[in-house]
């Protein structure tokens, strides 16, 4: 183990993950369903005064949450979101994860159930890098694979942005707000079925 | 090690703890458990650490089966550290330059507090099985009785290993009001056949033992070592794993070249489990573990809530922090995992780590730089949020 190292509240924080802070209410009880090393989790803490709970599967990932004094515990987004009564966070938040996901969309059903709303980013396969690498080179996007080889990347749920919007139409689930970040993290609206966005947004 | 020949029984330590001892019980006695009322009746414990103006930094440390109150040593019987050493001290994470560490011998044990070697008032001879079969919820009750008479309102946090995690748990389910942290480290909320069917054996070397004499030794002036050193060897095996049995002796040979063809402590490992039964029984009485043994036996937390886990930590306002470890087959993490189940049904603050080892059960006990690092900073967060003074 590393010697404790207090995780930066304000540097370094992901782009994506910034948006997540700014969309959470002060004080709320927020469950982030994969939060790795607890960056937004001592964010939030930090700067909202929010009651919040991590899921990780790593468990060099939980006990580093849990030597911050998060509160954090080693579980998997596919099992055990079960356990957890209703309507028991504000907000309930799976960033980056949904693509490793064996069943989203049962996460995201027990996601909604557990919490009044969820915030959901995941990398966008739609965008006009993933698609020119596999109409031009034949070879699977290295958006896809997010630094794995195909045969090994966890993310065997890949999905565009317009994917992700077909599938909240299907589940009856009403998208409130939806950015796509761009280049440096730029945020744009996503509007309609997300036609632009899907092309641009990472 | 050469193992130690024990033929007459040595004197036990019943009794001549250097702890304080409170005398309680006596105008209300203890509703135990099994329906009958203790008292009065003494509890001993340590204390290590300064006690802040408001009594808000008192941590509780439980111990375990074959534990006492001697965190830190030299313990009085045996002039060894302390069980807890390396967790317990200053700059440790129970730190004893911010913390109140305060550990109370059982009901039902052997270092000070009432158990079945101490007059029975009724007789005015020891107890011996007269002594009633006491719960895990029967020693909280008595500890809560102590901080009652201490002057103590709640605890910053209560902790254990084992035995220790059970009363944890206990305590957040009886008192969470009392509570503001819990940290049960390698435990269960129930006792597994396994478990049970291990103490059983342990029981059994003990009661066929000639010299336990019905259990009515202490009056016959016989001591059951051999039954109860069989006990603690069959039991010690559970608290370590085949890969640091394997790491500490492999199959070395004890003080000789080869095999000798007989009976003798061939083997390192033999020569090891003696010495631990051969000097265990200097320092516990054969009673007092068939009882506290059957007090794990009989804790089943969900059960006494209507079955389900979740129950007993219903609106429970205490922060959570469990440890297991990898290589423990005595507690294993599913069973950990189980309790983090329910308290996240309980909507209740958890967090849980399991911790990669190959030292077993006992893991708890011993040098373990990851763990220690955690729980340090479990109770940092947990101190920021009682207010205590940061470190």
């Amino acid at each position: 183990m590393t010697p404790r190292r207090d995780p930066r509240p304000d540097i370094g924080l992901r782009p994506d993950l910034k948006v997540v802070a700014e969309w959470v209410n002060p004080g709320a009880r927020v469950l982030d369903v994969g939060c790795g090393e607890g960056a937004l989790l001592a964010h939030l803490a930090a700067t909202k005064a929010v009651d919040g709970r991590g899921i990780e599967l790593s468990q060099e990932g939980v006990n580093a949450c849990v030597s911050h004094g998060l509160a954090v515990i080693q579980g998997d987004a596919d099992t055990d979101l079960g356990d957890y009564p209703d309507d028991a966070f504000d907000m309930v938040i799976l960033s980056q994860t949904l693509q490793a996901i064996r069943d989203p969309r049962s996460a995201l059903i027990e996601m909604l159930r557990i919490g009044r709303c969820a915030i959901v980013s995941f990398p966008n396969f739609g965008h006009w890098r993933a698609r020119v690498e596999l109409m031009l080179r034949g070879r699977v996007p290295a958006a896809t694979v997010l630094g794995h080889a195909w045969y090994e990347t966890p993310n065997i749920h890949p999905c565009t942005i317009r994917d992700f919007i077909a599938l909240c139409r299907r589940l009856d689930i009403e998208i409130l707000r939806a950015v796509a970040l761009g280049e440096g993290g730029r945020a744009s609206a996503i509007r309609g079925r997300g036609g632009l966005a899907n092309l641009v947004g990472r | 090690m050469q193992p130690e020949e024990r033929t007459a029984p040595a004197a036990v330590a019943t009794g001549s703890a250097t702890s304080p001892r409170v005398r309680l019980g006596e105008t209300r006695p203890l509703r135990l458990d099994r329906g009958v009322a203790l008292g009065p009746f003494t509890v001993a414990y340590q204390a290590y650490g300064r006690l802040n103006r408001d009594k808000s930094n008192v941590i509780l440390a439980c111990h375990a089966l074959t534990g006492d109150q001697y965190l830190l040593g030299p313990h009085p019987v045996t002039g060894k550290p302390g069980w807890w050493e390396a967790v317990v001290g200053p700059g440790k994470p129970l730190d004893t330059d911010r913390f109140h560490v305060i550990c109370v011998n059982v009901l039902g044990g052997c270092m000070g507090t009432t158990g079945p070697t101490d007059i029975d008032p009724a007789s005015g001879e020891p107890y011996g099985l007269r002594f009633p079969v006491i719960t895990i919820a029967d020693m909280v009750r008595a500890q809560a009785m102590l901080l009652d008479h201490l002057g103590i309102d709640d605890l910053f946090c209560v902790t254990g290993g084992s035995m220790g995690g059970m009363q944890a748990l206990a305590w957040a389910a009886m008192y969470p009001e009392r509570v503001f942290s819990a940290v049960p480290i390698g435990t269960a909320a129930r006792h597994t056949a396994q478990n049970i069917a291990f103490h059983e054996v342990g029981r059994q070397a003990i009661i066929a033992d000639p010299d336990w004499r019905g259990g009515d030794y202490l009056r016959q002036g016989t001591r059951p070592v051999r039954g109860l050193a069989v006990a603690r060897m069959a039991a010690h095996i559970t608290y370590l794993s085949e890969a640091a049995l394997h790491r500490k002796f492999g199959r070395a040979l004890q003080d000789r070249a080869a095999l000798s063809y007989g009976f003798d402590a061939d083997f390192q490992v033999e020569s090891y489990l003696r010495h631990q039964g051969s000097t265990f029984v200097d320092r516990f009485d054969a009673n007092a573990y068939l009882y506290i043994t059957r007090a794990m036996d009989y804790f089943d937390l969900a059960a006494e809530y209507g079955g389900v886990l979740a129950n007993a930590f219903r609106d429970t306002p205490t922060r959570f922090c469990l440890f297991s470890f990898s290589s423990d087959w005595l507690f294993p993490t599913p069973q950990s995992r189980e309790i983090v189940h329910a308290l996240n049904a309980a909507a209740a603050n958890v967090s849980f780590a399991e911790i990669a080892t190959d030292k077993g059960h006992d893991a708890f006990l011993l040098e373990e730089p990851e763990f220690h690092a955690t729980l340090a900073g479990f109770l940092d967060g947990a101190a920021k949020h009682r207010g205590l003074p940061s470190r």
